[in-house]
């Protein structure tokens, strides 16, 4: 084992820790100010405070990026996944900023520290390769995100949303936590590297295959994959806006990103394969089973649904299942596009939620019905949403259209045959036009549909105008250049085993 | 130089969004812009030119993943875009009575037309996709927003249509690009990697019908009446006037240059049908007799010239799969002259008959005496409708005769079908006129007094209807374009052993 200086080890982990003291901060201060000041001044500040530690971890992280791997692997830090935390960070700082003049909680100070708790976890989960702190992290970040669902306490939909994640969010831990007890049993390591190592042996080991079964069935279940899906749209329906932002934003990228780096590092030399007619057993079959389902059952049942937040919800289940066809693939590029693919869409749903956030205050609901007419009453409003169901549905130049084709050429490239993934691809294409139909139902609503009635224009606030517009642009730009962002991913400096 | 046409049509439309920008000034800005984009196009034409290709930009885009941004125009292209910029002005002067969010209609018209720009002059594959989806949405809210009869139906089964062939397209298109080793998107560079034949085989024909589906391939064309149909006028000239020859040009100009022995013989035969040239040519032929029979029994005026698209387009797709020189000359003419056309027949129908009329229904108008109401409509109806069903002097002469003259080498019994086709197009297209125009039913008092024809209608006529005389009279001016850019290395693996 390496010996490191504690400082060295602080000096490491600073932006977590400024994360983690930005917390306590914002919680101080809205305990000072609570008694005297309106609900707007504690959302104005508290998201003040909280975004400046953001910007304050993302500094760190630009001004001296870290290139380490302590402890066998417990802290591993590198050019992607710092990336990854940059934009961890800046998705919570614009969840944050979004949240600013909304009044859904009393405990605005508490919204503010568990968001941030959140994202430390983030930050954590997706740095490190030790399955011991990758369980702790993700728990910390699950149990913020199970109070985050609930705190709208004047609705019976959030507590009853927040139960249900934490159900079925509890069960899928233990799952998790099962099959991570059976990896430590097989290979004597906690280390993803070393248990990689200690089952390279081709015919697959019954138990391990269990533990396979047990560790996607944790994952699927925080990545909201079909068949372990089920709480993604009561959750999406129920909680608040900005939770709900967070949930299917930052949380997801931070999951998709563990989830590959498990799967290909812990169990590299287990792979099998899902190609077509010469598919082997071992995690990838798993895996590209569950992403064919996701994609084919979220874009489906997402036509039926009347309200834009199940939309969202169903919509993000199938873009899950597009994501995970770059595990099935689980090469270095596809790993790039996961990245771009994630935190793209991750935006983009911070973007939708934010003008459903507006809409349910100002029209009284966020149904298919309530979004009529809005190009008239809301314009700026409406070209945000625009771009968003666009890019989501996958129309160049956006950035959601750029994701899809960089993931489907990378995922086409990858399998052991030649052509093997040609299936999941073809299934994929399908389903993506097929989600066409249900966002161009949402747009249909706000350009063409007129508005029930004589209803006055909707006032947006100021700051949200400014971040979705600013949310908006980057979806533009990233999806018009998008070598803005490979260009980081293709510096020459790599994480050894990537 | 003429990327400026991309570059004006896109920023028309973004200047139509600005907030301060009067709704007055909207048809102005949008006839400027797209004047704008005509004269670069003209100013381009005038400059010797041997209708080769020849790179306009070039910019790396995405280097890591060998694509790029470069815009480049041969013979075809520039036949397509100078016939983009005479729809789009013709329908801006069509669409000057818009009045109902008029900023939006002419910011969507001019995003569509950028589009449209785009796709015909991109020289990388991938450049070429996203402006073909761009040109998608915008023919969406067209329809749904300004349409009539049906609108949002017409317009999402349009907007389905086309993101079905855009999903064929991008599959083959991703599934090439990796197989060529994922280093470069550009045309010329894949038109001379050598595709496994197992894999031309079935990347060929899910090209093919990709693109077709937007040219009105039969039996996938059911969007097209519909949509036409329904559009505002400006909208149904720019898609059947410029966006089906998007499906055409994505077929010859991707699809056959892409996979030429995709149209190889199978070795053996099923049906009678021995390769995927023998299939589309049977379905272009099908789509020619098919819709002009369709369109001989419509009550309404529109469905008449949206199902004679169908047909005339049939011929495009027949020209193409005669895979002879004068025959993919034939096709791309009649590209143009369709698009010259259909647009001039649309305007007739759409703006000045049902704008003042209220109707489309044939029986109700043969009770209006409207060559006498409007005596300009009926004189350009007649024109276009002669021009059309192929009278010499005009543009749809010219090119339906190349076809045919290609279709005699490659499948004479089709020469014999097609004829049948041209036969019944003149039926339709008399039923209609005599019915619309020249019928004495009714007594001419219920004549009713409609609004004269306005001068920008009158010019918006007399340029498309110049337009297909000058093609009509003198084909050898776009012939110069054509035949240069069929001998030029792009077409090598489609011409080897052909011609």
């Amino acid at each position: 084992m390496i010996t490191v200086s504690y400082t060295a080890l602080l000096h490491l982990l600073l932006p977590e820790v400024i994360v983690v003291v930005t917390a306590l901060l914002v919680l101080g201060a809205d305990l000072l100010i609570s008694r005297t000041a309106s609900s707007r001044i504690r959302f104005t500040t508290g998201a003040a405070i909280s975004a400046i530690g953001c910007v304050g971890a993302i500094t760190q992280i630009l001004l001296a990026p870290q290139q380490a791997n302590v402890f066998d692997g417990t802290i591993v830090v590198g050019p992607e996944t710092q990336l990854v935390q940059i934009a961890l960070l800046t998705l919570a700082v614009l969840v944050v900023a979004l949240s600013i003049g909304s009044s859904f909680t009393s405990h605005v100070g508490e919204y503010f520290a568990v968001t941030l708790f959140a994202t430390a976890g983030m930050m954590l989960l997706v740095s490190s390769e030790n399955v011991l702190l990758i369980f702790l992290s993700l728990e910390l970040l699950s149990l913020s995100l199970y109070v985050l669902a609930a705190l709208n306490k004047r609705s019976p939909r959030s507590a009853e949303a927040a139960l249900k994640y934490f159900l079925f969010g509890g069960t899928s831990a233990a799952f998790l936590l099962f099959g991570l007890s059976l990896l430590y049993g097989l290979s004597n390591s906690v280390n993803l590297v070393q248990i990689a190592h200690a089952m390279k042996s081709p015919p697959l080991d019954p138990l391990l295959a269990v533990a396979i079964v047990m560790i996607v069935l944790g994952f699927g279940f925080k990545v909201a994959a079909v068949p372990f899906h089920f709480w993604a749209p009561d959750v999406y329906e129920g909680a608040p806006a900005p939770s709900a932002a967070l949930i299917s934003s930052s949380a997801k990228v931070a999951g998709f990103v563990i989830f590959y780096q498990v799967m290909a590092i812990g169990f590299a030399g287990a792979e099998g394969s899902a190609d077509w007619r010469n598919s082997a057993p071992g995690w990838v079959p798993v895996v590209a089973v569950v992403a064919a389902l996701s994609m084919v059952l979220g874009n489906l049942v997402a036509i039926t649904q009347t309200s834009v937040r199940r939309i969202l919800a169903y919509s993000a289940i199938a873009h899950g299942g597009y994501i995970l066809l770059a595990l099935v693939s689980h090469t270095e590029q596809s790993f790039d596009a996961l990245l771009y693919y994630a935190i793209t869409y991750a935006l983009t749903l911070i973007g939708a939620f934010g003008v459903v956030a507006i809409v349910e205050e100002q029209a009284g609901g966020e149904k298919l019905s309530d979004f009529a007419g809005l190009s008239r009453r809301a314009p700026v409003l409406s070209a945000c949403m625009l771009i968003f169901m666009l890019s989501l549905g996958g129309i160049p130049p956006l950035a959601g259209f750029f994701g899809k084709f960089f993931l489907f050429a990378s995922v086409l490239s990858g399998g052991q045959h030649p052509f093997g993934l040609l299936w999941l691809v073809i299934l994929a294409v399908v389903m993506s036009t097929v989600s066409l139909y249900y966002y161009l139902q949402v747009l249909k609503r706000i350009y063409i549909a007129e508005p029930s009635s004589e209803i006055p224009p909707i006032q947006v606030p100021n700051v949200s105008q400014l971040v979705l517009c600013v949310i908006a642009l980057s979806i533009l730009l990233l999806g018009c250049a998008p070598n803005l962002f490979l260009k980081w991913l293709q510096q020459p400096i790599r994480i050894a085993h990537f | 130089m003429l990327a400026w046409t991309i570059y004006i049509s896109f920023l028309g439309a973004l200047a139509l969004m600005l907030p301060g920008v009067p709704a007055r000034a909207a048809r102005g800005i949008a006839l400027l812009a797209a004047i704008a984009g005509f004269a670069v196009t003209i100013s381009q034409l005038m400059a010797p030119a041997n209708g080769a290709m020849a790179t306009i930009v070039h910019h790396s885009w995405i280097p890591s993943l060998g694509i790029e941004y470069h815009l480049a125009a041969d013979g075809i292209s520039l036949l397509l875009v100078l016939l983009t910029g005479i729809v789009a002005i013709a329908g801006v002067l069509f669409s000057w009575n818009i009045e109902h969010r008029s900023k939006e209609f002419f910011a969507l018209y001019l995003a569509l037309i950028g589009g449209v720009y785009g796709v015909f002059l991109s020289a990388d594959v991938f450049l070429l996709f996203v402006f073909y989806e761009i040109a998608i949405i915008p023919k969406y809210f067209l329809i749904a927003i300004w349409g009539s009869t049906r609108r949002e139906y017409a317009a999402m089964k349009l907007a389905l249509y086309s993101l079905v062939g855009s999903a064929m397209v991008l599959i083959v298109l991703i599934a090439a690009y990796v197989i060529a080793g994922a280093k470069t998107m550009n045309i010329l560079a894949l038109s001379q990697f050598q595709f496994p034949l197992h894999f031309q085989m079935w990347a060929f024909p899910l090209m093919f019908v990709g693109f077709g589906i937007l040219a009105g391939l039969w039996p996938l064309h059911t969007w097209a009446p519909t949509g036409h149909v329904a559009a505002p006028t400006a909208a149904s000239m720019l898609l059947a006037g410029v966006v089906m020859k998007l499906g055409a040009y994505g077929c010859l100009r991707v699809a056959m240059t892409l996979f030429p022995r995709g149209l190889d013989p199978w070795g053996f035969r099923v049906l009678g049908l021995g390769s995927w040239q023998d299939v589309f040519s049977l379905l272009a032929v099908i789509g020619i007799v098919y819709g002009a029979m369709v369109a001989l029994v419509q009550h309404d005026f529109k469905f008449v010239i949206g199902y004679s698209s169908v047909s005339h387009m049939g011929f495009v797709l027949l020209g193409l799969m005669t895979l002879n020189r004068i025959g993919l000359t034939g096709a791309v003419l009649q590209m143009f002259s369709h698009g010259v056309l259909a647009a001039l027949l649309f305007a007739v129908v759409g703006r000045m008959v049902y704008d003042r009329t209220h109707t489309r229904d044939l029986a109700a108008l043969s009770k209006m005496h409207l060559n006498k109401a409007i005596p300009f409509a009926a004189v350009t109806f007649t024109l276009a409708a002669i021009a059309s069903v192929g009278m010499p002097g005009f543009s749809g002469f010219v090119a339906e005769l190349q076809v045919i003259v290609g279709t005699w080498s490659a499948y004479p019994i089709y020469v014999v079908v097609a004829g049948i086709g041209i036969a019944i197009s003149v039926a339709y297209a008399w039923r209609a006129m005599q019915k619309a125009f020249f019928s004495d039913a009714g007594p001419e008092s219920t004549m009713l007094p409609l609004p004269p024809i306005s001068m920008p209608e009158r010019l918006g006529a007399a340029m498309l209807i110049l337009a297909s005389l000058t093609v009509g009279l003198y084909p050898q001016w776009l012939l110069n374009l054509v035949i240069p850019a069929l001998n030029s290395p792009l077409f090598e693996g489609l011409r080897k052993g052909r011609w």
